[in-house]
């Protein structure tokens, strides 16, 4: 029975084909344009949420604040305040896991004939921790490192591209502003940052060995900024707290005055950059559904139009035995054969046209099954929504009145 | 004795309308047994072609009795009498009604889809029907590319595809001419004589009528003439004509 009425369906559609592909072509925008639209977001949010993932996680920074010395108020970090001692008394606070002093810097950085400009941070091996950073060879520094000054680097993946090429650099030296440094390492690739800069164009260095011997400073100990990391993220807001008690009191700074630091909880603001892209996606989404709705209603007109078109055909087939049902069946099948199958070139147009914008313009997308799937449930329920009331008038004719029909 | 195929008993149909009710048959009763061929015949607006709809189950009475082939068509749901529509009645229309996108073997098959026939047996049973009324070798044709009388056997051929007990016809020769109309009436008589089938015809024609072995005239909604045919019963009685 049903497939006596596919092929019913298949033939009324073969009998008006410009109409059935003009009234596809409604589905196949409004299926490609969800997919796509869907493939667009979700690519965009699964970067924000790479770009997070590779910052390090529970995440605070600590930077120079303001200072003011004689009534000249200063912008931030134009004087460092903090130190690594500040950062050692951080450690021992309750609630927090790794605390990465950084001092960072540009030097040019020289292997046999290549040279290469990139960012120097001095810093300590917490460092890793903190930006849940790994290596690819070779070993980080440590702690002796640090006491001692040593003169190591471990070199981020583009530096090392750069610098060495093909060839392995462990255990070689370099030259750090013309200063000879052994290479301890290299780190594993982490890609882009949230605002865009590459994380593995960089070089860590132990943090005394920036301060003593590659960036002397006039401040002696001081660092740029502090890194941080709660051991969850339901600590947080009392970590945050008790970094700025422990601050106020290592730089006596008097209740009311002006911090000369400032905390940011990093993870709070990609959090809202993740969110952010979570509700950019949505909204594609959405606009793009009109266009399905859209092509719902297209069905549904065409479908009336149908009936009343074939009101006698209808009185015929009634005359010689149907139901109100099996006119039902053939008429909301033929509406769900135009949805099913708009839905399907739809569902390759938009996948199509993702990875075309994808190489297009670099744009990363990601066409989920679960992105297709919807598109397909959404296109059968359009198809059944906007079939069911024209296949209901019809079913619902009176045999004699539909014959009569001219 | 053997069941009537038609017993029809004081039957009332009213129209509502704005102007009010209006009664178009009124105390109609008629028995027909198996095997009959009876032609009806009215003037304009004495009823014939609602009596036809009543009889099609098409329409249902307002009051009175009415048993097909034993079955209270008064008390069946629409589904029921889509039912009997399918296997006991088969149609044939003055505008023949045939789908014009299906050729003639799919809509000879037409009547089957509804019983649930696969496409192979439908075929089948479609062009033994075709072959009956000599079309078989357009069987591919569509209704468009045959002849008036050629597209009403077509029409006979599917009406007569579900083996129904009652054949009823709405003036079928009304769009054909004299000779085409010599040929469907021929063909009518064949199929009540060789094969039993009972068939009740609506007809304005007296040379159509002629062809039938009892003749019902209406007028104003109630059966004025019932007996055997005539030159004189259908011609007299027809002031219209």
């Amino acid at each position: 029975m049903i497939g006596a009425m596919l092929s019913e369906a298949w033939m009324a559609m073969w009998a008006n084909r410009l109409r059935t592909i003009l009234t596809m072509l409604g589905m196949v925008i409004g299926v490609g344009a969800v997919i796509l639209m869907l493939a667009v977001g979700q690519g965009a949010q699964q970067q924000v949420q790479a770009s997070i993932a590779s910052m390090g996680s529970n995440l605070f920074i600590i930077l120079s604040g303001s200072t003011t010395s004689g009534g000249v108020r200063m912008g931030g970090g134009a004087t460092p305040t903090l130190t690594v001692a500040d950062a050692q008394s951080m450690e021992e606070l309750p609630s927090v896991a790794a605390v990465a002093p950084s001092s960072p810097g540009a030097a040019q950085l020289i292997y046999g004939p290549n040279n290469w400009s990139t960012q120097v941070i001095g810093t300590t091996p917490s460092y890793l921790k903190v930006r849940d950073w790994s290596m690819d060879s070779g070993s980080p520094f440590t702690d002796s490192d640090i006491r001692s000054a040593t003169r190591v680097a471990l070199l981020g993946q583009t530096v090392a591209q750069n610098l060495f090429g093909e060839e392995d650099p462990i255990n070689k030296t370099i030259r750090i502003k013309n200063s000879p440094y052994v290479v301890l390492g290299v780190l594993a690739k982490k890609g882009q940052s949230l605002d865009g800069r590459d994380q593995d164009d960089t070089v860590l260095v132990p943090v005394t060995t920036a301060q003593r011997k590659l960036f002397g400073s006039q401040f002696s100990g001081t660092v740029r900024f502090i890194m941080a990391q709660a051991d969850s993220a339901e600590s947080m807001p009392s970590v945050e707290k008790s970094i700025t008690d422990l601050l106020h009191q290592r730089h006596r700074i008097r209740d009311g005055a002006d911090n000369d630091f400032s905390v940011r909880n990093l993870t709070a603001m990609a959090n809202t950059a993740a969110e952010t892209a979570k509700v950019m996606s949505l909204m594609l989404g959405a606009i793009a559904s009109i266009s399905l709705l859209v092509g719902g209603i297209g069905i549904m007109n065409i479908m009336l139009v149908s009936v009343t078109e074939r009101t006698r055909e209808i009185g015929i087939r009634m005359a010689i035995g149907a139901r109100g049902k099996d006119i039902l069946l053939q008429f909301l099948l033929e509406a769900i054969i135009i949805s099913i199958i708009g839905c399907f070139i739809g569902v390759m147009l938009g996948v199509g046209g993702a990875y075309t914008v994808a190489s297009a313009s670099g744009m990363s997308v990601v066409v989920t099954l679960n992105s297709i799937v919807t598109a397909f449930a959404v296109a059968a329920a359009v198809g059944i929504f906007f079939g069911w009331y024209p296949a209901r008038k019809a079913s619902i004719l009176r045999p004699i009145d539909a014959l009569r029909f001219q | 004795m053997t069941d009537p195929v038609i017993c029809i008993e004081n039957l009332h149909k009213d129209y509502i309308t704005d102007a009010g009710t209006v009664p178009v048959l009124m105390g109609v009763s008629i028995t027909v047994m198996p095997g009959e061929f009876v032609a009806i015949m009215g003037p304009s607006g004495s009823g014939k072609s609602t009596f036809m709809n009543i009889l099609g189950c098409l329409d249902v009475a307002s009051s009175g009795n009415y048993f097909l082939n034993g079955r209270d068509v008064n008390h069946q749901s629409s589904d029921e009498l889509a039912h009997l529509r399918n296997q006991v009645i088969g149609f044939v229309f003055q505008g023949f009604n045939l789908l014009p996108r299906a050729n003639l073997e799919d809509n000879v098959g037409l009547p089957l889809i509804y019983r649930g026939m696969s496409r192979s047996v439908r075929l089948l049973q479609a062009n033994a029907m075709l072959e009956k009324v000599g079309l078989s070798k357009f069987r591919n044709s569509h209704p468009n590319q045959i002849s008036g009388g050629q597209q009403q056997r077509v029409a006979i051929a599917r009406a007569l595809v579900n083996q129904p007990k009652l054949l009823l016809a709405d003036e079928p020769t009304g769009n054909l001419d004299t000779k085409t109309s010599k040929g469907i009436m021929t063909l009518f008589t064949e199929l009540n004589k060789r094969e039993g089938i009972t068939i009740v015809l609506i007809t304005h024609e007296p040379d159509v009528a002629v062809y039938a072995n009892r003749l019902v005239r209406l007028a104003d909604g109630r059966i004025i003439y019932d007996g055997p045919v005539s030159r004189e019963a259908t011609e007299h009685l027809e002031p219209g004509a």
